[in-house]
C-alpha cells in the first residue's frame, strides 16, 4: 500500500461575482462561481515507503499548492490525497515562534500544533535540546535568537519524531555548514528508517543526489515523470528555451557588447561540453573525463591564433584557465574562411558547485595583445558526487589512506 | 460536529499552552505585567464614575450603598468587556492566523477555542477584582452570584457566535473588520450600562429589546446589585437565540474553512 496517494488531483481558486454568492454556497444554495482559476489540474503519483521523490519546476508551476494539498491545509478542488501516515513539513521554519518565550516553551508549543501531547514532548525534549546544540540559550526568549539558532530549535522540533513523509522544502539550505550537513544526516536516517521524502527544490545537484525519481511540473500538470537525470534535463532544455530568447532580446538593445568583445577577426562559434560518450552534459560527476569542445571561425587573414578558456565558480573566481598557447598548439598564419574545433579533454577533478566558462580568442600567449572575441559565460555546468566519497572544496584530489598503528 | 470535538480533545495541550503563553507574552517585560488587565476595565469605571456619577447617580434605585453608580457601571463592564473582547478578537482571528493556517494541518476549532479560553481567564481574574472592589465598597456578593455561571455560557455562546459570523465574512469581505468595531461602540452606548434603562424614554425603551446584550446585562445587575435571581423568562429566550447564533457559526465555520485558506 503506498503512503501517499494523489489522484487526479486539481486546485481551481474560485472568484464569485459578489462574496454573497459565495456565502450563499455555503447554504447549499445553486450559485456558480463566476470564474474558476485552475492551477493544477490531473496530478497523479504515488509514494511507495522509503522512496524519495524531487518536485522541479518554475516559480508557479504549482508546487507549492501540490504540497499545500498534501500536507492538508488546502482542499483540492477535484480528485483526492490519501495519505497514510503522518507528514511533516520543512518548511517555513520556525513559524508561529513566539519571541518572547524561551526555546523550550516555544518546543512544546509548536510540538503541540504538530499534534502531540505534553506527555510524548516530555520524552523528546531533551533529544530536541541535544540536536539543536544552541546550549543555555534553549531557555532564553527566542527574541535573543540569531536566525541560525532560531532554525535550529525549529528543524530539531520538525523532525523529533520520525513522520512516514517528510516534506522538505528549500527552506534546509539555511543554517551554517555544519548544521546543514547534520539536518542532512537526519534526513537520510528517517530515509533509511522508511520515511518518504519528498523535495522541492531548484537545487539540481540535491535532487540528482537524494532523489531517485523526480517529477517536473510545469504550468500545473505534471509534464514529466522519471529518473532524475533525465527530467533535470528536459527540465534544463525548457530554462534554455526561455532564457535564449530573452538574451537574445537583451542582445538587440544593448548591442552585444556586455559579454562578448573583440575585434572579431576571429570567432567563437559553439561551446559545448561532452562527456566519454559525446553526449552534450550539463551534469558532471566528479572524476569524470570531460571533452571542452570550442568552434572557432576565421573571418579575416591572422598572424597567430591562440584559444584559451577559463573554468570560474558560481562567485567568478577562477577555478581554472589555459589556452593553446601553453599548451603547445598556438597556430600561425590562418587564412580568410578557416574552420576549426578545439578539444579539450580533461578530468572533472572539481568539488560539486555550479561552474562557467569563459573563452577567448587572441594572439600570443595572453589576450591583451590583440584580442579577436572574448565571451563570457559562454557555458554553465554543474558538477555533482555521485561515486566518490563525501568531500569539501573546489577541488577533488583523489586521496588514498592509510593508518599505521 | 463529533469531529470538531474530537480535534479540541486531542488538541488540548496545545490549547492549554496557547492560552499560557498568550497570557505570558502580552505582560512580559512589563513591571505590572497581568495587573493590567485590570487596570484598564477599572480605570475606564472610574472615568465613568467620575464625570457621570452626579448626572445620573440620583436616579439609582434600590440599593443602599453611597457608591452604587459605580457598583452599577463595574456589574454592566463585566458582562460587557466579555462579550466585546470576544467579539473583537473572533473579528480578526482567521485573518491574523492565516499564515499558521496556510502552512499547518491541525484543527481550525481550536483557533476560536483558543481565544474563548483566553478571554475566560481575562474575566476570571476581572471578575476578582471587581469582587474585591465590591467589598471594599461595601457591598458584598451573596450566594446569587452562582447565577454567573449560567450567565458566563450564555455571553460566550452569544459571542462566539456573532464572532464566528463575523471572523469568517471578515475573511472574504474585509470591510466587516472596519465596521464592526464602530457597531461595538453603538451597541455599547444602547446598552444601559452607564446609564439606567429608566433614563430613556417610556416610547423608545421598545427598541433595546433588540439588543442581546440588554437581557444579559440587566441579568448581570440583578445577580451582582440586587442579589435577586435573573429573570427567568428572558434568560431562556436568550439562551435559545445564543445557542441558535453558535450553531449557526459553527455551521458556518465548518462550511468555510475549506476556502478560507484559499483567499488568506
Amino acid at each position: 500500500m503506498s503512503l501517499l496517494s494523489v489522484s487526479d488531483v486539481g486546485k481551481a481558486y474560485k472568484t464569485y461575482r459578489s462574496e454573497l454568492q459565495r456565502i450563499a454556497h455555503w447554504f447549499f444554495l445553486p450559485t456558480k462561481a463566476s470564474s474558476e482559476h485552475w492551477v493544477l489540474k490531473h496530478i497523479n503519483f504515488a509514494i511507495e515507503p522509503g522512496e524519495a521523490i524531487g518536485i522541479i519546476g518554475q516559480n508557479g508551476a504549482g508546487k507549492s499548492t501540490l504540497l499545500k494539498m498534501i500536507t492538508g491545509t488546502l482542499q483540492p478542488t477535484q480528485g483526492r490525497v490519501q495519505v497514510n501516515g503522518r507528514i511533516a513539513a520543512i518548511l517555513e521554519l520556525g513559524m508561529g515562534f513566539n519571541p518572547e518565550l524561551s526555546g523550550r516553551q516555544n518546543v512544546y508549543h509548536a510540538a503541540g500544533l504538530m499534534g502531540f501531547d505534553v506527555q510524548q514532548i516530555n520524552d523528546v525534549i531533551d533529544d530536541i535540546e541535544a540536536f539543536a546544540e544552541i546550549g543555555e540559550y534553549f531557555d532564553e526568549a527566542v527574541r535573543t535568537y540569531s536566525s541560525g539558532m532560531q532554525m535550529r530549535v525549529a528543524f530539531a522540533v520538525a523532525t523529533a519524531f520520525r513522520p512516514e513523509i517528510l516534506i522538505v522544502d528549500e527552506a534546509l539550505s539555511v543554517g551554517d555548514s555544519y548544521f546543514q550537513h547534520k539536518s542532512f544526516e537526519r534526513i537520510r536516517e528517517f530515509q533509511r528508517l522508511g520515511t518518504s521524502l519528498l523535495i522541492v527544490s531548484h537545487d539540481r545537484g540535491a535532487i540528482q543526489s537524494l532523489c531517485s525519481r523526480a517529477l517536473l511540473l510545469e504550468n500545473g500538470s505534471i509534464i514529466k515523470d522519471g529518473p532524475p537525470e533525465q527530467v533535470m534535463d528536459y527540465y534544463n532544455a525548457l530554462i534554455a528555451e526561455k532564457e535564449n530568447s530573452t538574451v537574445q532580446v537583451k542582445q538587440l538593445a544593448d548591442g552585444t557588447v556586455q559579454t562578448q568583445s573583440g575585434s572579431g577577426e576571429a570567432t567563437i562559434g559553439t561551446v559545448a561540453l561532452y562527456d566519454m560518450q559525446g553526449t552534450p552534459v550539463e551534469f558532471v560527476a566528479v572524476g569524470d573525463k570531460v571533452t571542452l569542445s570550442v568552434q572557432v571561425e576565421v573571418h579575416a587573414p591572422i598572424p597567430e591564433l591562440v584559444v584559451g578558456y577559463v573554468i570560474k565558480d558560481r562567485l567568478g573566481q577562477h577555478v581554472f584557465g589555459t589556452n593553446t598557447h601553453h599548451l603547445g598548439k598556438a597556430l600561425k598564419a590562418l587564412e580568410t574562411g578557416e574552420k576549426l574545433e578545439y578539444r579539450f579533454d580533461f578530468e572533472m577533478n572539481l568539488g560539486p558547485g555550479s561552474y562557467s566558462v569563459a573563452v577567448a580568442l587572441h594572439a600570443n600567449e595572453v589576450h591583451i595583445g590583440s584580442n579577436y572575441e572574448w565571451r563570457d559565460l559562454a557555458l554553465v555546468f554543474n558538477v555533482v558526487n555521485t561515486s566518490k566519497p563525501q568531500f569539501v572544496g573546489m577541488a577533488w584530489v583523489p586521496t588514498a589512506v592509510e593508518c599505521i598503528r | 460536529m463529533f469531529g470538531m470535538i474530537k480535534g479540541v480533545w486531542s488538541y488540548r495541550g496545545f490549547i492549554i499552552s496557547s492560552i499560557k503563553n498568550e497570557f505570558i507574552s502580552r505582560f512580559a517585560r512589563s513591571k505590572l505585567g497581568g495587573l493590567w488587565m485590570i487596570i484598564h476595565p477599572l480605570a475606564q469605571v472610574a472615568i465613568y464614575a467620575l464625570i457621570l456619577s452626579n448626572v445620573l447617580a440620583a436616579k439609582l434605585p434600590g440599593i443602599d450603598n453611597k457608591y452604587a453608580y459605580a457598583l452599577y457601571l463595574m456589574a454592566g463592564i463585566l458582562a460587557w468587556n466579555l462579550f466585546a473582547e470576544i467579539v473583537s478578537r473572533c473579528l480578526t482571528l482567521f485573518i491574523e492566523q492565516g499564515n499558521i493556517m496556510k502552512k499547518m494541518r491541525f484543527p481550525r476549532i481550536t483557533l476560536p477555542v483558543i481565544v474563548v479560553g483566553s478571554c475566560l481567564l481575562n474575566n476570571v481574574l476581572l471578575f476578582a477584582a471587581v469582587m474585591l472592589v465590591f467589598s471594599l465598597l461595601g457591598h458584598y456578593p451573596t450566594l446569587q452570584i452562582l447565577w454567573l455561571i449560567p450567565l458566563v455560557m450564555i455571553v460566550v455562546a452569544l459571542s462566539v457566535g456573532i464572532g464566528l459570523v463575523l471572523g469568517i465574512l471578515n475573511v472574504f469581505l474585509r470591510d466587516v473588520g472596519q465596521v464592526v468595531p464602530i457597531v461595538l461602540q453603538v451597541l455599547f452606548w444602547f446598552t444601559p450600562i452607564v446609564y439606567m434603562v429608566n433614563v430613556i424614554p417610556e416610547h423608545l425603551r421598545a427598541t433595546l429589546s433588540f439588543n442581546p446584550m440588554y437581557p444579559i446585562v440587566t441579568a448581570y445587575h440583578d445577580v451582582l446589585l440586587y442579589a435577586k435571581a435573573p429573570d427567568l423568562s428572558q434568560a431562556v429566550v436568550m439562551i435559545g437565540i445564543s445557542f441558535g447564533l453558535l450553531l449557526l457559526g459553527l455551521f458556518l465555520f465548518r462550511r468555510s474553512v475549506p476556502e478560507m485558506v484559499d483567499v488568506l
